[in-house]
């Protein structure tokens, strides 16, 4: 028995000198800065730097190759904590983006052409026809947005709609590429006035779909600051680089135009506001 | 020679008795046709009529867009009174042109004139064939002209008429044997020449014995011409399983059966091709087989292109009360529509309709991996491991176990016991696989 203790301990000796030995020779130099960066990144791995994860982003601002703003996730106050560890300054302030589904049709205004018994996922349904919607460019509802966002930011409302919590949107945009529709877009988070609509049927068909279409009427193109809302094929289109007034969602005739956040709560219409998260 | 089996496969209720000793008849001209532009496979066709247009039955409305397509012709004599997008029965809402018949069905000129095809040259035959539009009229809708250029490094050696017609339901091919044998050989014997091989096989299953008969004695005279009757199981008609069936040759993963030496052509196209070549008319009808319990009277009908369902249905007696699904083409391939606004294209071989308590609404579950659809693929892939994958949207390893070779015959949904919608998957993977090769380069 002690031949076998001995033996296991010179063993043991031999491997911990040899792990040293490797340890110093095969070392990899490694930035302290990036494992200080990597320290201040989310640490969720999603991916919305389009890079393996955070170590490997944290690595390259550390080596320089990538901005020092590059986590969309961290945005603004991350983007500070990398610019100290750095040694730069962060001139940034551009403004925080989420995630909106510009559609607003559940199934209780949104008619259907057919019964969909499929996969349940939005792109194989959008493979038939394009989905079961009447409306081809509506929300399909099969929640494959809210299955790929690493934050569960995004609900499905009971009437099979996606909708985007702004407070938990970190704004990494993989909602955005994962849509078959293409409906969901990143807005400034200051915003509050949105056009919940993506149709760019004509007026008619449109209102035939959806009992909250944007019908192209231009009446809010009118109400609004010049520019501020434009016309792109049937279909009112918001620039967020305009403050819009909160009383032009009371102009919209098919309640399409909603109020979201503190603006609503400031005493708007309330069927202008009735269809945001107020 | 092969022993007419090929691995794995499945037996469906057929229900061909239906409409299988109902003659072709010609369907009167309906009065609007909706015809599509995009009716290839392959790049879409250009439209080059404007509503408005006056056009006579033959004349080109879309032309070819690309080397592999086909352009598309009138189905009558008319206006094109709009050009909108109404749901194509492929299952995308597609472009097409409104034409309402002026009633006098007048050929557009050099349509309809007969000629000798002795002479033509090769190339003058493939032409021909491209500017009538011929397609694969089994379903699939791939330009013959296409596949009758295989590459001179090709060696081709035989030329498969494929009449097995296994889709369940289906009997326009079977009619189209019985009755139009000769035009059919003629057809194949221009195919024959194109590619310059000397065996011709006609392939039949073997629950079609009269169309086999008829086949055999339309057959006799002509040299190096056999027909080969084939054990009746499903798919047995899909391209790479009847080569194998018939001569033992597996066409490669990836593949095509050039490859091995071999070109199939549908029954109907080798007649349309024969009629393209001989009377110059263009592809502007099919038989469309309308059957199902849900119709009145189920019936093989000689159809024009753009025929709309609902006119197709009203011809054959209409619908049962208690009709609730319609699908264009069989029930193990085809997809079910949501409007009979769609309209016969050149892949249309027929419309089932079924009643309320034909159709089941199947809950899927999970997989049991019971590896019944190992057995039942003819494909030799793994539709369990590739269906899981796709539900956890692993599209590289859907990739990696050959999804892109699965030929969405539908056997491994037929088998599985937990109703696993597994055409769908594949489907939706395919498209995954696509986006992720083009993005690679």
């Amino acid at each position: 028995m002690i031949t076998a203790v001995i033996a296991l301990a010179a063993l043991a000796l031999l491997a911990a000198f040899g792990l040293a030995i490797a340890a110093r020779v095969f070392a990899v130099p490694v930035d302290p800065r990036a494992e200080k960066i990597e320290e201040a990144l989310p640490g969720a791995n999603c991916g919305a730097c389009s890079l393996p994860g955070c170590s490997e982003l944290a690595r390259r601002i550390a080596e320089g190759k990538a901005d020092i703003d590059a986590c969309p996730v961290g945005g603004e106050p991350v983007a500070r904590a990398i610019a100290a560890i750095m040694d730069m300054q962060f001139e940034g302030g551009a403004d925080r983006k989420v995630a909106l589904v510009l559609c607003n049709g559940s199934d209780q205004v949104a008619a259907k052409r057919f019964f969909y018994n499929g996969v349940y996922d939005c792109n194989s349904a959008a493979l038939v026809f394009g989905g079961d919607k009447a409306c081809t460019y509506g929300c399909l509802g099969l929640g494959t947005c809210a299955g790929v966002c690493p934050f569960g930011a995004i609900d499905m409302l009971p009437g099979g709609l996606a909708k985007v919590d702004p407070d938990r949107c970190t704004g990494c945009t993989k909602c955005v590429s994962a849509c078959p529709k293409g409906i969901i877009r990143m807005v400034p988070a200051s915003r509050h006035l949105h056009v919940l609509c993506s149709s760019h049927d004509k007026g008619a068909v449109a209102r035939k779909n959806c009992k909250v279409a944007c019908i192209g009427c231009m009446k809010c193109v009118k109400a609004a600051p010049e520019g501020a809302i434009r016309m792109d094929n049937f279909l009112a289109v918001v620039d967020y680089g305009f403050e819009i007034p909160a009383s032009v969602a009371g102009e919209c005739p098919m309640n399409t135009i909603i109020v979201t956040g503190e603006a609503a709560a400031e005493g708007q219409e309330p069927a202008a506001a009735a269809g945001g998260d107020a | 020679m092969g022993n007419g089996r090929f691995f794995g496969g499945v037996h469906p209720i057929y229900n061909k008795g239906l409409a299988d000793a109902r003659a072709i008849v010609e369907m009167p001209l309906p009065e609007k046709f909706v015809v599509f532009f995009g009716q290839n496979l392959g790049a879409p066709s250009q439209p080059v009529v404007k509503k408005g247009d006056v056009i006579r039955k033959g004349q080109v409305i879309a032309e070819a867009g690309g080397f592999v397509s086909t352009p598309v012709h009138a189905p009558t004599s008319g206006t094109v009174d709009s050009i909108d997008v109404y749901p194509s029965p492929v299952g995308v809402d597609a472009p097409a042109a409104v034409i309402i018949p002026d009633g006098k069905d007048e050929w557009f000129e050099e349509c309809d004139v007969e000629r000798s095809s002795d002479g033509l040259s090769i190339d003058i035959i493939k032409e021909i064939i491209h500017d009538n539009g011929i397609v694969g009229m089994g379903g699939a809708t791939f330009p013959t002209h296409v596949k009758l250029s295989p590459p001179a490094d090709k060696k081709m050696d035989t030329l498969v008429i494929n009449g097995a017609e296994c889709e369940p339901y289906l009997t326009a091919d079977h009619r189209l044997m019985v009755e139009h044998a000769e035009g059919i050989l003629d057809g194949a014997a221009l195919f024959a020449a194109v590619i310059g091989v000397k065996k011709v096989i006609v392939a039949i299953e073997k629950n079609k014995p009269d169309a086999i008969e008829i086949m055999r004695k339309a057959a006799a005279g002509r040299e190096g011409f056999s027909v080969e009757a084939l054990d009746v199981i499903y798919p047995q008609g899909a391209e790479k399983q009847l080569i194998y069936a018939l001569t033992k040759r597996k066409v490669p993963a990836g593949g095509l059966p050039m490859d091995v030496g071999v070109l199939v052509q549908n029954v109907g196209t080798a007649l349309a091709a024969y009629e393209a070549v001989r009377y110059n008319r263009p592809l502007i009808r099919r038989v469309v087989t309308v059957t199902g319990s849900g119709i009145r009277e189920p019936k093989n009908v000689l159809a024009r292109i753009g025929t709309r369902f609902e006119d197709l249905i009203d011809f054959c007696g209409g619908l049962e009360s208690d009709a609730a699904k319609c699908i264009n083409g069989g029930p193990m391939m085809g997809v079910a529509q949501y409007s009979l606004d769609a309209a016969v294209t050149k892949g249309t071989s027929g419309l089932v309709i079924l009643r309320q308590e034909e159709i089941a609404q199947f809950v899927s579950d999970a997989c049991v991996r019971c590896a019944r659809c190992l057995d039942a693929c003819p494909m030799r892939l793994n539709p369990s491991a590739l269906s899981i994958f796709a539900e956890k949207m692993r599209f590289e390893d859907t990739k990696k176990y050959n999804v892109m070779d699965c030929i969405e015959c539908g056997c491994c949904a037929y088998v599985c016991p937990s109703r696993r919608p597994m055409v769908h998957h594949f489907r939706r993977a395919k498209a995954e696989v696509r986006k992720l090769q083009r993005k690679a380069g």
